[in-house]
């Protein structure tokens, strides 16, 4: 008797095993799908680019189509960079940024005071539907409003317009859960000696969440770094470097896009890729490092 | 009335006439007078619930913080009723200090002492600055074990010495009263100590006010005492008498453990 009973329970408990590590291979095979597209696209991208990144490739604008003809054809590198769409990312992202941050933060602000209000909760829900507006309709918004009506014409400032209403939302959205964060207690700290509430939010609260906006703001930029559909219809791209907020201006996705279009350049594709990858990846690392030191 | 007994107290700081509390008409306390005697401690002691809290904060109007709060009544400091002056002004008479420590986790220890005049945007001069947060952190007992890491976050301090911090920081307005809500609830007993023995040496320059549910903390530290049950006062009188000879029945059933 007690022989049968100890084998059932061995039996049991083999089963268990089994069991177990049947549920460990499926979790190991179900994390390699889905890690192995970014490190697929990671390897194609250092592969494929990482001839043609140089100085060179930082400092020049793009060359033209038959500059790269000829050089393709005698089995050299194709000549010039993208500093054309470096430098127009760079002006459209801190206009886009300098517009979306400050109206972002404060109306964050405004929904966590108002925590329930009807307003409040208007406020918070077009938030959550303009960010899920494809990014193309807002291109066509700022199309209508700033090419149509500011600018008279393709600018960056209409591609800034576009990517800022982008990143609006999330920032508001982070704002808010970063301040619903922090421990009424420090509030209360703050009030009972005597500051007046507007000064809690700025010198107590706002500094106290750093961090948790920095990260927030961190990802919009790093959403909007690539956003190429709303550029097309606003800031359309020039082959020059170009400062004037009233007038077409690149962008490195917009580039990636044009050298698609054109067999001569396609060795141009994988660097510009690589470049804004590795922007975009810097951007998402130094956030998570935020957020982890946040804990 | 209710109250078993009124101390006679000579040379009142505060003096609550009929205050009355209620969240959303739900009366938290109810008809409270009392005068409290400048350069005491006074205990307000009773069971969890009974608007110790409360009427506490309503002493530096932070509970108009809820919503739906009314206030029916006066509270008077020094003869003026704290329900007419700005809010603002009244709580730096009145520092207050919270159940758990909550020193500002950006600010260093000497800008946590200093934080009511930095962030209500005070000038003072570096020197004042330097001896303001000296002659707090001396009182509370902690200068000689910070003076080495005064810019250092607030936040490395144990939780005793992050508590007398914010005692500190609450000081350093040279308030007339101190608020403090179970102050030591979360800490342990020698850190306890410390501060019941702060108190008590504090009460030479301020008049201190404490809601504890620690009886025996009550007992060693307050020279008057004030019992709540259910929003109302039931007693209050000298700690000695009221624990050797409490005249209501629900006072002694609370010191004698048999509620609470
Ligand atoms: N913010 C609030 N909103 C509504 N009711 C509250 C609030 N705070 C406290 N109360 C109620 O008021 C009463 C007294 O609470 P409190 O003053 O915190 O008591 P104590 O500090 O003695 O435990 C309790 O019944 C409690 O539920
Ligand atoms: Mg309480």
């Amino acid at each position: 008797m007690e022989s049968i009973h100890a084998l059932k329970s061995q039996d049991h408990s083999s089963g268990r095993l089994r069991k177990d590590k049947l549920v460990l291979g499926g979790v190991i095979v179900l994390s390699l799908v889905t890690i192995s597209p970014i490190i697929l696209i990671i390897w194609k991208l250092v592969a494929e680019g990482y001839r043609q990144i140089s100085l060179d490739f930082l400092i020049k604008n793009t060359p033209d189509t038959f500059e790269a003809m000829t050089a393709v054809a005698n089995g050299e590198l194709i000549p010039g960079g993208i500093a054309n769409g470096i430098v127009g990312t760079l002006l459209m992202v801190v206009l886009a940024s300098a517009l979306a941050i400050p109206i972002g933060v404060l109306t964050g602000i405004y929904l966590y005071e108002n925590q329930g209000s009807f307003m409040a909760n208007l406020t918070r829900n077009i938030s959550d539907i303009l960010q899920g507006v494809p990014s193309i309709v807002l291109g066509l918004i700022s199309y209508l409003w700033v090419v149509k009506h500011i600018t008279m014409g393709f600018s960056a400032l209409a591609g800034s317009v576009s990517l800022s209403i982008m990143m609006l939302p999330m920032i508001v959205r982070s704002t808010e859960e970063t301040l619903k964060m922090i421990p009424e207690s420090l509030k209360e700290a703050a009030l009972a000696l005597g500051v007046p509430y507007h000064k809690v939010i700025l010198r107590v609260l706002i500094p106290t969440g750093f961090s948790g906006l920095l990260t927030g703001i961190l990802l919009g930029i790093s959403r909007i770094l690539g956003e190429t559909a709303p550029l097309m219809l606003t800031a359309l791209g020039s082959s020059t470097i170009n400062l004037d907020m009233t007038k077409p201006t690149s962008a490195i996705p917009l580039l990636i896009w044009e050298f698609y279009n054109d067999p001569n350049m396609i060795g141009l594709i994988w660097s510009s890729s690589l470049l804004l990858m590795a922007m975009i990846l810097i951007l998402n690392l130094v956030s998570k490092q935020l957020a982890a030191k946040r804990r | 009335m209710t109250i078993s007994t009124i101390a006679e107290v000579k040379n009142p700081i505060l003096s609550l006439k009929d205050l009355s509390i209620a969240y959303d008409k739900n009366y938290a306390v109810k008809n409270v007078s009392v005068e409290i005697k400048k350069n005491t401690v006074t205990a307000i002691m009773g069971p969890s619930g009974c608007g110790k809290s409360t009427l506490l904060r309503a002493l530096n109007r932070m509970h108009e913080l809820y919503e739906n709060i009314t206030t029916e009544g006066e509270a008077l400091l020094n003869g003026q009723n704290i329900y007419e002056m700005p809010a603002i002004k009244l709580r730096r008479h009145m520092g207050m200090v919270f159940q758990r420590p909550n020193p500002f986790p950006t600010m260093s220890i000497y800008d946590n002492v200093i934080a009511g005049y930095k962030l209500n945007g005070i000038r003072t001069k570096k020197q004042e600055r330097d001896e303001i947060v000296e002659r707090s952190l001396r009182d509370v007992a902690l200068w000689e074990e910070v003076k080495d890491s005064l810019f250092k976050k607030g936040t490395f301090l144990s939780g005793g010495q992050q508590q007398r911090l914010c005692i500190a920081r609450a000081l350093a307005f040279s308030p007339e009263v101190i608020l403090m809500d179970e102050p030591t609830s979360a800490l342990d007993p020698i850190a306890t100590s410390k501060i019941e023995d702060l108190l008590v040496k504090l009460k030479e320059h301020y008049t201190i006010v404490l809601v504890t549910h620690n009886m025996s903390q009550a007992a060693r530290i307050s020279d008057y005492s004030l019992f709540m049950y259910l929003g109302e006062l039931v007693e209050y009188g000298k700690t000695k008498n009221m624990f050797t000879n409490p005249i209501d029945p629900r006072t002694e059933e609370y010191l004698t453990g048999k509620f609470g």
